[in-house]
């Protein structure tokens, strides 16, 4: 019975939100945007802004592929095991395409098993080690609110449960309910949360790379700016 | 007391005014009574609401404290990485909780938030570069100091920078008479070694109007007169214009947006008024970062360019050295280790390496240009940016910073370090003056002037006809 809300109703409200809450998010962001305050002349300058956004939200993508990363071999180590999991697995794993094709009748690729309990064991050991990494360094320890730990939380407690149902550690069924409800909390909260990041990351990356290409420097440098 | 007979927040806007504030030695008076000045809550919440937008709320709401920016800043890692000099807790808990409280801040709020966005930060933009999601604190913080400004909780030296600006167009008490006066001077001094050595001043349609820092006229006219000498030697038309000759914005590091406006303001009515083909600016970061990369967006300008070409004067030095116009006598390359100061200003944020380097290329022998570590865009701040140099208050605070600098330059083994740029200039010079490493640091003009080769043309003739007579 709750299974099946879950999966219907539940996952229809939870990925209208989740989309929905982001592309509002998104709008907003860039609706708010103002060349004046900015000082920024974003319209005159279009090719040369998107030519430096998207250089600069690509390149941090790539693991140890910008200055930043390589300044923090470790926490890039963290970010990406944690990260990668984190966005991959809920997109490509079987099971989750299974349940997207019964339901609305489309599915991605699936990637294999294996793989998929790989990055996701990865994603926990990389949370694991942000926690503790967040207990540990002084710098980091300033920074760090309750709120950084519930978010991490969030974002981990549907692999956890996820795990855990797939290794069939006590009762599958109970898992698995909980499982699919961190998921969909998850999915709900993240407009709300800090977890918007998921695309404010891009709006944010992009105007700093367009701010680059547009103003500071631009053509003069090369390409564009040196990440 | 809600506002002080100094310390306010109303703008200087007299030369009385002005007088009496710099009569208040080191500010005593001003920042005792800043201790008891009051905020307007009100005010600072409706500034708030109108210029703190998206940008600025998702850099704030989506930092992942991940401490990532920490190790980017210099003045974290140059205080024994106190955490309290992370870039994100210092932003965080300035500007990110006067917007959690909806500005219901109180003076000590506003005290301690003047000294970590003068003291604690010198806008280098270095941590921007850094952070994952692209947050620029340095951005920020130019930002809070615009909101300290309006509250009257600047540092004496900067209200009386801002207020300089706006009495005399300048950051000097020097006017457009004095100016005129100078360059007079200048050009006659310079008559026995530069015949027929002139600086235009006004000239219509010239190929290159010349902007400058008032300090320059005002301290060091020498500057002057070497800007007028690469020009002549370049055989470049040249012209420097009355008024609007003054490029700085102390404005720009006190965050008095209006005087700032003003400033640039002056400036394109003096191109708009001579039509020059292009201008150029001289040996200075800040004064570049006012007047061409900021500068357009304070007046409005919807291309967010200047009215004409508005080029660095090391864009314009590479230019000539590459096409000729002033050759370097091979003889007269530097032969000892010399290490080359990005400037923020202009390297990071408007991607001038390439031409500084270019210029060393031909100024210097083969093996004796050492960079410093980091370098180009990841350079540090050389420890005084911002308006940190003169701020009295935060002496010492600017001093520790100096160490990052001095031990940048120790690495390289140079003797001898190009800093074109004033502020930069000024910082080395402190901090040569306070750790004594044993390095001399130069403008480029100077140098130049120094290995150019003079052609005969412009060789001070032989007074053999006049022995004659
Ligand atoms: C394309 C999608 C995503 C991008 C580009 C992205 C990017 C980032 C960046 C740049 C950070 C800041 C650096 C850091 O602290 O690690 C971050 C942090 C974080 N992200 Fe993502 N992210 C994405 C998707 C996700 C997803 C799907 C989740 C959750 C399932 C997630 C959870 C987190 C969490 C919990 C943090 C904070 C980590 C910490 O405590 O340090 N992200 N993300
Ligand atoms: S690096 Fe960026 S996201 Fe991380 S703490 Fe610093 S400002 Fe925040
Ligand atoms: S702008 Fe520079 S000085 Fe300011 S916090 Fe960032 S790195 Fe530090
Ligand atoms: S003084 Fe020089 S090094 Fe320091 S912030 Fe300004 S330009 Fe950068």
């Amino acid at each position: 019975m709750l299974y099946t809300f879950l999966t219907g109703p539940g996952l229809i409200i939870s990925l209208i939100v989740f989309f929905g809450g982001l592309a509002y998010r998104l709008a907003m962001y860039f609706k708010g945007l103002d060349w004046r305050l900015e000082r920024v002349a974003y319209k005159p300058y279009l090719a040369e802004g998107m030519k430096g956004g998207l250089h600069s939200a690509y390149k941090w993508l790539i693991p140890y592929g910008t200055y930043g990363w390589r300044a923090q071999p470790f926490f890039t180590l963290c970010f990406f095991l944690f990260h990668t999991g984190a966005v991959l697995v809920p997109v490509f794993l079987i099971g989750h395409n299974v349940i997207l094709q019964e339901r609305f009748g489309f599915s991605f690729p699936s990637m294999s098993q294996v793989p998929a309990d790989i990055l996701a064991v990865a994603t926990v050991i990389g949370a694991i080690l942000i926690v503790l990494r967040r207990i540990a360094l002084a710098e980091v320890r300033i920074l760090t609110t309750t709120y950084d730990y519930c978010i991490l939380a969030l974002a981990t407690l549907p692999f956890i449960t996820g795990i855990i149902a797939r290794l069939h550690i006590g009762s599958y069924e109970f898992w698995l309910i909980c499982h699919i409800l961190a998921g969909e909390l998850m999915l709900i909260l993240t407009p709300f949360t800090k977890l918007s990041h998921i695309a404010l990351y891009f709006a944010s990356r992009w105007q700093l790379g367009a701010d680059y290409g547009i103003k500071r420097g631009g053509h003069r440098r090369g390409p564009c700016f040196p990440w | 007391m809600p506002e002080g007979q100094f310390c306010n927040k109303t703008p200087v806007t007299t030369e009385e005014a002005l007088k009496a504030l710099l009569g208040d030695k080191g500010g005593k008076q001003y920042y005792e009574e800043m201790s008891r000045l009051d905020v307007d809550a009100e005010k600072l919440w409706a500034s708030l609401q109108k210029t703190c937008k998206s940008r600025t709320l998702t850099w704030l709401e989506i930092c992942a404290h991940c401490g990532m920016c920490a190790e980017s800043c210099f003045l974290y890692r140059v205080n024994e990485r106190d955490p309290e000099q992370v870039p994100a807790f210092k932003i965080q808990s300035t500007l990110g909780e006067m917007i959690r409280r909806k500005g219901q801040v109180d003076n000590a709020f506003m005290r301690r938030a003047m000294e970590y966005a003068w003291a604690r930060c010198t806008c280098c933009n270095r941590c921007g570069q850094f952070c994952p999601h692209g947050i620029d604190m340095g951005v920020m913080f130019s930002y809070l100091r615009g909101l300290l400004y309006s509250q009257g909780f600047v540092p004496w030296e900067l209200k009386i920078g801002a207020g300089m600006h706006r009495v005399y167009k300048a950051q000097m008490d020097v006017t457009s008479e004095d100016w005129v006066e100078t360059c007079e001077w200048m050009a006659e001094e310079q008559q026995e070694e530069w015949p027929g050595l002139e600086i235009p001043v006004d000239r219509a349609n010239a190929d290159i109007m010349y902007t400058l820092n008032a300090r320059e006229p005002k301290h060091y006219p020498e500057d002057v007169a070497q800007a007028a000498i690469l020009f002549h030697l370049a055989g470049e038309n040249w012209t420097v214009p009355s008024t609007g000759w003054e490029q700085t914005s102390l404005s720009m590091f006190a965050g008095d947006w209006e005087a700032c406006k003003g400033n640039v303001q002056e400036v394109y009515a003096a191109i708009e008024r001579m039509k020059p083909k292009r201008v150029i600016g001289t040996e200075c970061g800040h004064a570049h970062r006012a007047t061409v990369i900021e500068g357009p967006y304070w007046v409005g300008r919807p291309d967010g360019k200047p009215p004409v070409e508005y080029i660095h004067y090391v864009e314009w030095l590479a230019e000539t050295l590459r096409a000729g116009k002033i050759r370097i006598d091979p003889a007269k390359k530097i032969r000892e280790n010399v290490t080359l100061q990005d400037s923020c200003n202009y390297v990071r944020n408007h991607g001038l390496s390439n031409f500084t380097r270019e210029i060393m290329s031909y100024i210097v022998e083969d093996g004796y240009f050492v960079e410093m570590t980091p370098n180009r865009e990841c350079n540090y701040c050389c420890g005084g940016g911002g308006g940190f140099n003169g701020i009295g208050l935060f002496r010492h605070q600017r001093n520790v910073a100096l160490r990052t600098k001095r031990d940048q330059l120790l690495a390289t083994g140079a003797t001898l370090v190009v800093a074109p740029c004033h502020n930069c200039w000024d910082a080395i010079r402190d901090l040569e003056e306070e750790y004594r490493i044993g390095i001399r640091w130069t403008f480029l003009k100077p140098l130049i002037i120094s290995m150019a080769i003079v052609p005969d043309h412009l060789q001070p003739q032989d007074n053999d006809e006049e022995d004659a007579e």
